[in-house]
């Protein structure tokens, strides 16, 4: 199964390195990674995503705690918790197909944040299955390029997963 | 005032208490190096080879309990170290290495001498630094001692660049370490202690199987207790040799790939394994989904990554052995009130029937040297009052099988990584911190040509480090293998026609050589090389064709075992053929 990990470390120098490389020793698979600082500078959150049975998980948990620059490590999976995902397409429809383009943007909440005569570049943000929709529809359009920032997660506040 | 960061270097190493630094100059440690020209405290030790340099502190570290300390120079000088530290970094050895690092305006250009030696050594430390700021020095190496010797302890790098070493700071000795990232867990959870106690009292065939966390916690004392009061026999894994008496009556020996019929048999039937300090590797294991299969599992250890990583575990305890089996122990005086010689009757004699039917043996009547006859010699001549080392192969099965540790800390050897050459630095390493006590390499011939430059290490610091090579003129251990599952094609193992004359290389160096080629010279020749304050290399003639009983072969359950007279038959043909 799937999970969704969020870390938080010193922000370091080679503490990504520590973590990709606990990762890759062990043969453990990393679906995509995010990281950033948080309030605190000397802090960073990753948040990882990967896949594996429930003591492939536990193995993953136990062993990211075990390295010393990890402050925490909750695996958000286990909580109620917003899951996000920016990505950015570039679109080069055919011009029949343009109007569809940015009709389907606009059902998604997307934005276009570039355009040139033969492309879009559309900005969406949102959850994992909203994202394969919109790919989904625009796909037949003709995507040029597509980049993804990796899936950040938090938790919700006052309520826990039964 | 301000001082160099490499008097900051010599300054925390005081702090630290530490006494010896393994060590190998070049050109960017020369600022510490001319410094310990004229220090009296903390000596360098030059080895001859920085591999030897790391595996000397290890086996200090391991005869000691203290960290080891080495120190080395950048690039070449580093790489050199990797070995040793993975050596370390496998049997949770406390290190502390030290390599030079070029200036670090010049990090990342591939300068002369430059190696990432953070990024090779990630893998295999517990934790490591690179000294950006001299000001950060004192305070890194209160951290990495406090890192390597806590928690499940580890080898630990601290890459110093040269103008680090150069550069002025205040000299700010940090009395206690805070991280908020690094808080190894102690005590074990009450509730789980209790429950283990009482599965204790209810197990009708326990098991207790002991590693190299009872010694490194130093719980041997504990796990005495518990194994006497509770009855339970106990079987010590190679790193856990020496945790409990080896010639006590409850001791099973070492279990797994080469381990003892009783110990094998009494896991595989057992209804409760007792595992203290130990991480189930695959050499103990065997087949993991046969492996103990009617017993429940109460696992003890303060890393919690090594519960549940290769076995299922009924009872999982995260804590340090010591404290664990203290709270165990009074659980089961106070509320567990059992007549436990009643209650083990039939678990002990079934487990004496085991013993007798199969104990361990060998040929004791050939008038040819068996390597068995050797270890057995070497154990009563030192009462079992002496530190061994071994390095890899045969030599270190045997010594593990037919010599009885009966205290923590006698028994260097590597045993995660299994790393030929170990032995003999190891043992120099011991010798330092232990002048006065027998320390004696169990060598194999290939093993030892592995570090033998540190024979000067050994002459020029007088060290009466002895070595005993048990002389197959074969890769022997690769040879057995070949021997039983590859058709006796011994490729690339026969080391006959181009094995030194170890007696003379003894000599060559300014130590002492001795030979024996059988049986009656084997005694002799042990008071002999006993009796010299000086180093000895003991070139004992062995049989070829001995191999390590019994065996379980790669992949198969641990009482799937090999013995010696099941392959008699293929070593008449082997005669034959001769
Ligand atoms: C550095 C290293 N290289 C290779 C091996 C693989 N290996 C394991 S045992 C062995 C043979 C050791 O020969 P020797 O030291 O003569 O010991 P014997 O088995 O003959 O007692 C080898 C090559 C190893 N353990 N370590
Ligand atoms: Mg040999």
């Amino acid at each position: 199964m799937r999970h969704t990990i969020s870390v938080l470390v010193e922000n370091k120098f080679g503490v990504l390195s520590r973590i990709s490389g606990l990762f890759s020793g062990r043969g453990y698979n990393i679906e995509s990674l995010s990281v950033g600082e948080t309030i605190d500078p000397q802090v960073s959150v990753m948040t990882i995503v990967t896949a594996g049975d429930d003591w492939i998980i536990e193995q993953i948990t136990k062993q990211l705690n075990k390295l010393i620059d990890v402050i925490k490590v909750v695996d958000m999976t286990e909580l109620d918790h917003v899951e996000r995902e920016m990505v950015m397409i570039k679109v080069a429809p055919r011009q029949e197909d343009k109007a569809e383009v940015l009709r389907i943007t606009e059902i998604f909440r997307g934005r276009v944040v570039d355009s040139s005569q033969k492309t879009y570049t559309i900005e969406i943000t949102g959850d994992e299955k909203k994202i394969a929709a919109i790919l989904e529809l625009l796909k037949p359009m003709g995507i040029k390029e597509f980049v993804r920032t990796g899936k950040i997660a938090i938790s919700r506040e006052g309520i826990k997963k039964s | 005032m301000k001082i160099s960061g490499a008097e900051i270097f010599i300054e925390s190493l005081k702090k630290e208490g530490v006494k010896y630094l393994f060590g190998y100059p070049g050109g960017v440690v020369l600022n510490i190096f001319d410094l310990l020209h004229d220090e009296k405290d903390v000596q360098l030790i030059l080895t001859r080879h920085e591999q030897g340099a790391i595996h000397a502190a290890d086996g200090f570290a391991r005869a000691t309990g203290k960290a080891g300390v080495a120190l080395v120079t950048s690039g070449p000088g580093a790489t050199n170290t990797v070995t040793g530290i993975a050596t370390a970094s496998m049997d949770s050895i406390p290190l502390v290495v030290f390599s030079g690092q070029v200036p670090t305006m010049l990090i990342g250009n591939d300068a002369f001498q430059e190696a990432d030696i953070v990024g090779i050594t990630r893998p295999c430390t517990k934790y490591n630094y690179l000294v950006k700021d001299v000001k950060d020095l004192a305070e890194i190496i209160k951290e990495a001692f406090y890192i390597a010797t806590t928690g499940r302890p580890g080898p630990v790098l601290i890459d110093l660049p040269k103008d680090v070493t150069s550069g002025k700071a205040d000299f700010v000795w940090p009395e206690t370490v805070d991280m908020r990232t690094y808080k190894p867990t102690y005590e074990g959870n009450r509730y789980m202690i209790n429950q283990a106690a009482h599965m204790i009292a209810k197990a009708k065939k326990p098991v207790i199987v002991a590693g190299g966390g009872v010694i490194s916690s130093g719980a041997s004392k504990e796990l005495k207790e518990l194994a006497e009061h509770t009855d339970i026999p106990v079987t010590m894994t190679l790193m856990g040799l020496g945790a409990f008496p080896g010639s006590h009556k409850l001791s099973l020996g070492m279990p797994g790939m080469h381990g003892t019929y009783f110990a094998n048999k009494a896991i595989q039937e057992s209804d409760l394994l007792v595992a203290v300090g130990m991480r189930f590797d695959d050499r103990v294991t065997g087949k993991i989904s046969a492996f103990a299969p009617n017993a429940k599992i109460v696992h003890v250890d303060i890393d919690p990554t090594s519960i549940r990583k290769n076995v299922r575990v009924d009872v999982p305890i995260v804590g340090d052995v010591k404290k664990v089996l203290q709270s165990m122990n009074k659980v089961l005086r106070e509320e567990v009130k059992e007549q436990w010689g009643e209650v083990r009757k039939a678990w002990l004699k079934q487990i004496g029937a085991w013993k007798a039917e199969r104990p361990m043996s060998y040929d004791k009547d050939a008038d040819i040297i068996k390597p068995q006859y050797v270890i057995e010699k070497i154990h009563e001549l030192t009462k079992g009052d002496a530190i061994i080392a071994t390095e890899v192969g045969q030599n270190q099965m045997w010594t593990a099988q037919f010599y009885k540790f009966d205290k923590p800390r006698t028994l260097l050897s590597s045993g995660g990584l299994g790393t030929m050459g170990y032995g003999f630095p190891a043992a120099i390493g011991a010798q330092f911190a232990f002048p006065h006590k027998l320390v004696i390499d169990v060598a194999g011939d290939g093993s030892i040509q592995m570090n033998i430059q540190e024979l000067a290490t050994a002459v020029i610091n007088k060290l009466p480090v002895k070595v005993a090579i048990l002389n197959n003129r074969f890769l022997g251990m690769v040879r057995q293998w070949q021997e039983l599952f590859y058709q006796e094609r011994y490729a690339h193992t026969k080391l006959e026609e181009t094995c030194p004359d170890f007696v003379k290389i003894a000599e060559a160096y300014g130590a002492v050589g001795l030979r024996a080629t059988k049986r009656s010279e084997v005694e002799p020749v042990l008071k002999e090389a006993f009796s010299i304050k000086r180093p000895v290399f003991m070139d004992f003639v062995i049989d070829w064709k001995e191999k390590v009983y019994p065996m379980v072969p790669a992949g198969a359950a641990i009482d799937e075992m090999l013995f010696l007279e099941q392959t008699k038959k293929s070593e008449k043909k082997l005669k034959a053929v001769k």
